[in-house]
């Protein structure tokens, strides 16, 4: 693809089961470093599978069993002695339900630090603002830092759970459909948000948006069947699609 | 869903068949109004104009909400951005078919017999590329579209043909300069025509790869 893009994460001939269920099929494919990656598929085609295999989320669901090889800067996740909680420490996830802990917006952002060992509070204070305004959240909950989590809006909720994620300092972040739950309004701020998130971070999403993925996002990879059947530029992907089946999903014209 | 966007998608293309016809049909009348020196003719493919840029601007609006409202991507796209550019020269192939017939009711032609057979000769060939140049955005075949820009170099060597017979007849003073000018005129109008006709074969060659003479632009 481009030339001086370097390489996040790089996925060699991945293949994963669950049980009989050969969900990814032989996965090729290089994640840009700084850039948004989307990916996009029909229900079960295997986009949050290949999102959490990628910080080994997967480890933990029975008869779940992966071939092949994923490169974290070069690096093998999988091997043995591979520490998970540093893995997703620098791989860190956002789910598609806002789920922060039901604790306040401060302890939220700071539970990461804490479990990595930060202590003091002018040291965590700073953490918590300044993750707060990563995430474009601080000024509407400045005021109220110490209330529950649990009593901001959905799109607020979301933000704080994207502020819990980039307060570890991580290198990744994945998010799985992170604004189906929003509305448009708090999926627009989310998007603008993602934009400023890519400077820092190497960002993956799973979107059912078709227009989200061509709004915000630098690359597209188009999943099918466990399949991943073309991956390019977002600009490319969406205006001349290399292969039919991408064509037909994107246009609508799927089945 | 994608029903209603196809309907819409069918529409597009009718419009621009329906208009196709309209432009083709104002080219023909203008030479044939030069010919027979039929003012009426004439007078009637300058009102005629009209209706070609309300076909335009249709067409402009139809596109504009297929965008706001199915956001196409991939084909779609790039047949609905090579819609918006090219009903814009089929509007100026009309505008030229105007400005021959205008001509035609002031200019007296009848010292130029034997030129008004080439001229309507070019206007022949120039009337096939803009049906071609139509047809093959409509039906998406890219031979035809290939082969009709081809045919421009014919109408280009006429063009120069014809001006050299003009430039013959003011030497021998066969004409007056008045009738020299608007013979050239008439004919520089037809190779402008047939321009248009190689960019609507170039929006085709766009809907079908994404290039714009050979840079690709999506
Ligand atoms: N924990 C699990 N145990 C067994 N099978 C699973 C598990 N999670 C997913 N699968 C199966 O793996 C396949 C891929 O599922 P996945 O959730 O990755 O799809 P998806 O593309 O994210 O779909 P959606 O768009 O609906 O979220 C499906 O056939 C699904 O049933
Ligand atoms: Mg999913």
């Amino acid at each position: 693809m481009s030339e001086n893009e370097s390489i996040k994460i790089s996925t060699k001939n991945v293949n994963l089961y669950y049980g009989e269920n050969h969900a990814l099929k032989d996965i090729n494919l290089d994640i840009k470093t700084n850039k948004i990656t989307a990916f996009i598929g029909p229900s079960g085609c295997g986009k949050s599978t290949f999102l959490k295999s990628l910080n080994r989320m997967n480890d933990l669901i029975p008869g779940c069993r992966i071939t092949g090889q994923f490169l974290l800067d070069g690096e093998d996740i999988y091997v043995p002695g591979v520490d998970t909680n540093l893995l997703r420490r620098r791989i860190g996830m956002v789910f598609q339900k806002p789920n922060p802990f039901p604790m306040s917006i401060y302890d939220n952002i700071a539970y990461g630090p804490r479990v990595h060992g930060i202590k003091g509070k002018a040291k965590l204070d700073r953490i918590v603002e300044e993750s707060l305004i990563g995430a474009a959240v601080f000024d509407e909950v400045k005021d109220r830092l110490h209330k529950s989590a649990l009593s901001l809006s959905g799109g607020q909720q979301q933000r704080i759970c994207i502020a819990r994620a980039i307060a570890v300092q991580p290198e990744v972040i994945l998010m799985d459909e992170p604004t189906s739950a929003l509305d448009p309004v708090s999926t627009l701020k989310i998007e603008e948000l993602m934009n400023t998130l890519k400077e820092k971070y190497t960002v993956a999403i799973v979107t059912h948006n078709m227009q989200q993925a061509t709004r915000i996002s630098d690359y597209t990879a188009f999943f099918l069947v466990g399949e991943m059947v073309e991956y390019a530029k977002t600009e490319e992907l969406f205006s001349r699609p290399q292969d039919k089946r991408t064509e037909d999903y994107i246009t609508g014209r799927f089945g | 869903m994608r029903n209603s966007f196809d309907h819409k998608l069918i529409q597009l293309n009718n419009d621009l068949i329906r208009m196709g016809g309209m432009i083709e049909e104002a080219i023909a009348s203008a030479i044939t109004a030069l010919r027979e020196n039929d003012a009426e003719l004439a007078r009637k493919v300058v009102k005629n104009d009209r209706f070609v840029d309300d076909e335009e601007k249709n067409i402009e609006s139809q596109c504009l909400s297929i965008i706001l409202r199915e956001q196409p991507v991939a084909r779609d796209l790039r047949k609905v951005s090579a819609a918006l550019k090219m009903v814009t020269d089929m509007e100026r192939i009309a505008d030229n078919a105007a400005d021959i017939a205008e001509i035609s009711i002031i200019a007296d032609v009848s010292a130029l017999m034997h030129i008004l057979n080439e001229i309507k000769t070019m206007s022949e060939k120039v009337i096939t590329m803009v049906s071609h140049a139509v047809d093959s955005f409509v039906n998406t075949d890219m031979q035809l579209a290939n082969d009709t820009i081809k045919a421009d170099d014919e109408v280009d060597e006429l063009f120069i043909s014809i001006r050299n017979k003009i430039v013959q007849l003011i030497k021998d003073e066969a004409c007056s300069g008045d009738v020299a000018v608007d013979a050239l005129m008439i004919v520089k109008y037809l190779e402008r025509i047939a321009d248009h006709a190689v960019n609507i074969c170039e929006w085709v060659e766009f809907f079908e790869t994404g290039e714009y003479k050979n840079t690709q632009i999506i």
